[in-house]
C-alpha cells in the first residue's frame, strides 16, 4: 500500500472535516430489525418472505457469564432491505448479480429524491409515471446516469396494518408504473431504485404489463432495488450520496443493511 | 345444594401466594391403570378375563381365582352410597389445607365397594354415579356424584379440585387470528370465564375478523407471537399472573412430505410454531402457573395443547406437519411432568382434520372450529389429560391403542388409511 501525500487525500479530509463540524449530516435511512416489522404477504401456498427473529444465547448468566450474544435469523428481504439484480427471473443470467458479486464501489453513490408524498396522501395507489419524473426534472435538472433515485411518499410514517395496506384484492401502495420505471431505466440509466414502501412495486403490481415492472425491469438491467427505506423525508431532492452496502452473502439475492445518506447540512430539513 | 361459587375478590397483595402441594402420589404400577383411565375419563376397572370378576382395588391378580389376566375395562359406575363421613383434620398438608372434606363407602352395582370423594350433594344411603377423575398430582380417584344432574353441583370444592372448570377463570388463547382461536374465544366467554386473553400475531397484518372477536364480552386482544421469544416474553411479564387456563391453538400446518411436496422452509415454520412454539410459551408462562396452582378461586389449573391425531402416526400427505405435532406431543409429556408438582392440568386435545383451507382437499368428516372449541371447554370441565375430537382421530387412537405398527401399515399406504 502506498501512503498518499495530503495532496491527493484532499477530497477525504475535506468530507472528514465537513462530517466533523457538521457540513454534512448523516442521515440514517433504515428502519430497526424488529420481529414485528411488516413484510411482504404473498398467497400462503407460495413460501413466504421469514419474519425476523432473535433468540439469546446467553445474557452474562450461565449460558456464558461475562457476555450477552443473540442468535437472529430473518430473510435477505426482511426489514429495510437491497434487491440483487438475481432476485427477478429477469436478472438472473446477468454477471455480478448476486449481492457478494457486486463491485462494492455501486454501494456508494449519488441520489436523487423525487418527492411524491402528497399524491400518495390523495392515492394510495399512487403511479411514479414518466410525467411526474419530467415535472421533477423541470424543477431539478435532468436525473444523471448512474444515480439512486429514490421514491418519497412518507409511507414510512405509517405503522401497523396501514403500512401494507392490504384489502381483499391485495396490498394498496404506491409505486412506478411500467412506464415510469421504463423511463427511469432505459432512458436515464439509475443505478438503482429505492421507495419507503414494502417492494420497489406498487402494492398492486402484479396487475400490470409486466408484472411487478420494477423488479422486472430494474433487475433485467442489473439495476438494484432499496425497500422499507425510512427518513427519505430529510433528503434534499439532490445532492445527497448513499451507501448501501448488503452483506456479502454468497449468491445472496438481497440483504438486510444498514443505508446511510450523507447531506449538505444547507439542505437538512 | 352446592353453594354455587362466587367471582374471587381481588388478591389481598399483602398476603403471600399459597403454594401447591400435591395430594398423595404413591401408587402401585397396577393402580397405574386408573391414573390411565382417568386421563381419559372413563370409569374402568380390572376384569378377571379367567373367572369375569370385576376387581377393587387394582391388584396384579384375581382375588377370586388367582388368575394374572386382568384387563381394564370400562364398568357400569352405578352404586350405592353405603357408609360416609366428613375428615375435619389430617396430618397431610393437602387434605389439612382443604378441610372438611368427605368421604364413604360406595357399593357399586357390578360387584365391589369402594372408598371415595364423596361430592357434597350426594345423600346418605342414596344411590350415586362413580367418577374416575385425575387429581391434583395427576392419579385417577374416585369420587362419587348425585344420581341426578343438580344445578351448581360442578361448584362442588371437592369436585373442582378434580376439574379444570373454566367458570370464574381466565384464559389465554394464543392464536386469535384462526377459526379455532375466534371459536375458543366464543366457548370460554360462554363458559362464565372471567377474562379471555386472545393473542394477536402480526397487528400489521389485516384480518376482517378481528372486530367481532372484540365484541365478544371479556375478550381482550393482546399482542403475541409464539414463534417470536420476545413477544411471549412480553406478554408473559404483563399478563402471566393472570393465565389461569392457557390453551396452545397456534399451529402452522402445510401439505408435504419428507421427499414428496416436502420443503425446508415450511418445515422449519412448522417446527418453530408447533413445537418450539410450545416452549417458549412454556418457558414463560410455566413457572408462573405451576406457581399458583393452588391460588383459590382461580387458581392457575390448566395447560391445554390442541394437536393433530397424526401425531401418534405419520400422515404423508401431512408428513413434516405430523411430525412437528408428534415432536410437541413428546415435548407435551416432558411438560405434563414438569408441571405435575403445581398441580396444573396439562391436557392435550388431539383433533382429526380440520375445516380449514388447509385441510380442504381432505375427505369428510372433518371437525369444525366451533366443535373443537367444545371439546376444548368439556374437557376443562371435565377434568381430563387426553381428549380426541372426531371420528377420526377416536378411531385412530384405538387402532394405535391395539397395534401402532398395523396402524403404521394402514397410514401409509396409499390413501392414508382413509379410504
Amino acid at each position: 500500500m502506498t501512503v498518499t501525500n495530503s495532496q491527493d487525500n484532499h477530497a477525504l479530509t475535506s468530507l472528514a472535516s465537513a462530517m466533523a463540524n457538521g457540513e454534512v449530516a448523516t442521515v440514517d435511512l433504515t428502519h430497526t430489525l424488529d420481529p414485528d416489522f411488516p413484510v411482504i404477504i404473498l398467497p400462503p401456498e407460495f413460501g413466504q418472505c421469514a419474519r425476523f427473529r432473535m433468540e439469546e444465547i446467553s445474557a452474562y448468566d450461565h449460558r456464558g457469564p461475562a457476555w450477552k450474544w443473540h442468535n437472529f435469523s430473518c430473510c435477505e428481504h426482511t426489514g429495510t432491505h437491497f434487491d440483487a439484480p438475481i432476485h427477478w427471473i429477469s436478472g438472473r443470467d446477468l454477471p455480478n448479480n448476486s449481492v457478494d458479486e457486486i463491485p462494492v464501489e455501486r454501494f456508494i453513490g449519488p441520489a436523487c429524491v423525487i418527492d411524491c408524498s402528497e399524491g400518495a396522501a390523495r392515492d394510495d395507489d399512487f403511479e411514479l409515471t414518466p410525467e411526474v419524473i419530467e415535472a421533477w426534472e423541470a424543477d431539478y435538472g435532468r436525473i444523471p446516469p448512474d444515480c439512486w433515485v429514490l421514491m418519497r411518499t412518507d409511507w414510512s410514517k405509517r405503522s401497523g396494518a396501514a403500512y401494507l395496506n392490504m384489502r381483499d384484492d391485495g396490498p394498496h401502495s404506491p409505486g412506478p408504473s411500467p412506464e415510469g420505471i421504463r423511463l427511469l431505466v432505459e432512458q436515464r440509466d439509475i443505478r438503482g431504485f429505492g421507495v419507503e414502501t414494502v417492494g420497489t412495486d406498487a402494492g398492486q403490481g402484479q396487475h400490470y404489463t409486466p408484472p411487478f415492472p420494477a423488479h422486472y425491469t430494474l433487475h433485467g438491467n442489473n439495476k438494484y432495488g432499496l425497500q422499507c427505506l425510512n427518513n427519505l423525508d430529510l433528503l434534499p431532492p439532490v445532492g445527497a450520496v448513499v451507501i448501501a452496502t448488503p452483506l456479502k452473502i454468497k449468491n445472496g439475492t438481497g440483504s438486510p443493511l444498514r443505508v446511510l445518506a450523507l447531506v449538505p447540512r444547507s439542505h437538512t430539513v | 345444594m352446592t353453594t354455587p361459587i362466587s367471582p374471587p375478590p381481588r388478591k389481598n397483595p399483602q398476603k403471600r401466594t399459597r403454594v401447591p402441594v400435591e395430594p398423595p402420589d404413591t401408587r402401585s404400577r397396577a393402580a397405574l391403570g386408573l391414573s390411565v383411565a382417568a386421563a381419559r375419563g372413563r370409569f374402568m376397572l380390572q376384569v378377571c378375563t379367567e373367572c369375569s370378576a370385576i376387581l377393587y382395588p387394582p391388584r396384579d391378580a384375581c382375588s377370586s381365582c388367582l388368575s394374572v389376566d386382568l384387563e381394564w375395562q370400562v364398568v357400569s359406575n352405578r352404586g350405592r352410597l353405603v357408609a360416609e363421613t366428613v375428615i375435619r383434620t389430617s396430618t397431610h398438608i393437602y387434605f389439612r389445607e382443604r378441610t372438611p372434606w368427605r368421604v364413604g363407602t360406595v357399593q357399586l352395582d357390578c360387584g365391589p365397594s369402594m372408598i371415595c370423594h364423596v361430592h357434597g350433594d350426594c345423600e346418605s344411603q342414596g344411590n350415586v354415579r362413580m367418577i374416575n377423575r385425575l387429581d391434583k398430582s395427576g392419579h385417577g380417584v374416585l369420587f362419587a356424584l348425585p344420581e341426578k344432574e343438580i344445578p351448581a353441583m360442578e361448584d362442588d370444592p371437592q369436585l373442582r379440585e378434580l376439574t379444570c372448570s373454566p367458570k370464574f377463570r381466565r384464559i389465554l388463547i394464543t392464536d386469535a387470528r384462526s377459526e379455532s382461536g375466534q371459536a375458543l374465544a366464543r366457548a370460554f366467554s360462554r363458559a362464565d370465564a372471567a377474562l379471555v386473553f386472545a393473542g394477536e400475531a402480526e397487528r400489521w397484518r389485516h384480518w376482517p375478523e378481528r372486530d367481532s372477536l372484540k365484541e365478544i364480552d371479556n375478550v381482550e386482544l393482546v399482542p403475541l407471537d409464539v414463534s417470536d421469544t420476545q413477544s411471549v416474553e412480553e406478554l408473559c411479564g404483563e399478563i402471566g399472573g393472570k393465565v389461569d387456563i392457557l390453551v396452545n391453538n397456534a399451529r402452522f400446518v402445510r401439505p408435504g412430505g419428507v421427499m414428496d411436496g416436502g420443503d425446508l422452509v415450511f418445515a422449519q415454520q412448522e417446527m418453530e410454531v408447533n413445537c418450539l412454539g410450545l416452549m417458549r410459551l412454556a418457558q414463560a408462562f410455566g413457572p408462573v402457573m405451576r406457581g399458583r396452582g393452588a391460588d383459590g378461586v382461580n387458581s392457575a389449573t390448566a395447560w391445554v395443547n390442541i394437536l393433530s391425531i397424526y401425531a401418534y402416526c405419520n400422515l404423508p400427505q401431512f408428513g413434516v406437519y405430523s411430525a412437528s405435532s408428534a415432536a410437541a406431543h413428546s415435548l407435551s409429556q416432558c411438560l405434563r411432568s414438569e408441571m405435575r408438582t403445581g398441580g396444573v392440568r396439562v391436557m392435550n386435545v388431539y383433533t382429526s382434520p380440520t375445516e380449514d383451507e388447509w385441510h380442504q382437499p381432505l375427505p369428510p368428516p372433518k371437525v369444525t372450529a366451533s366443535k373443537l372449541a367444545s371439546a376444548v371447554v368439556e374437557g376443562l370441565q371435565d377434568g381430563l389429560e387426553e381428549v380426541y375430537v372426531g371420528d377420526l382421530a377416536k378411531d385412530l387412537i384405538d387402532r394405535w391403542s391395539a397395534e401402532p405398527k398395523l396402524l403404521e401399515q394402514e397410514m401409509t399406504r396409499q390413501g392414508g388409511g382413509r379410504e
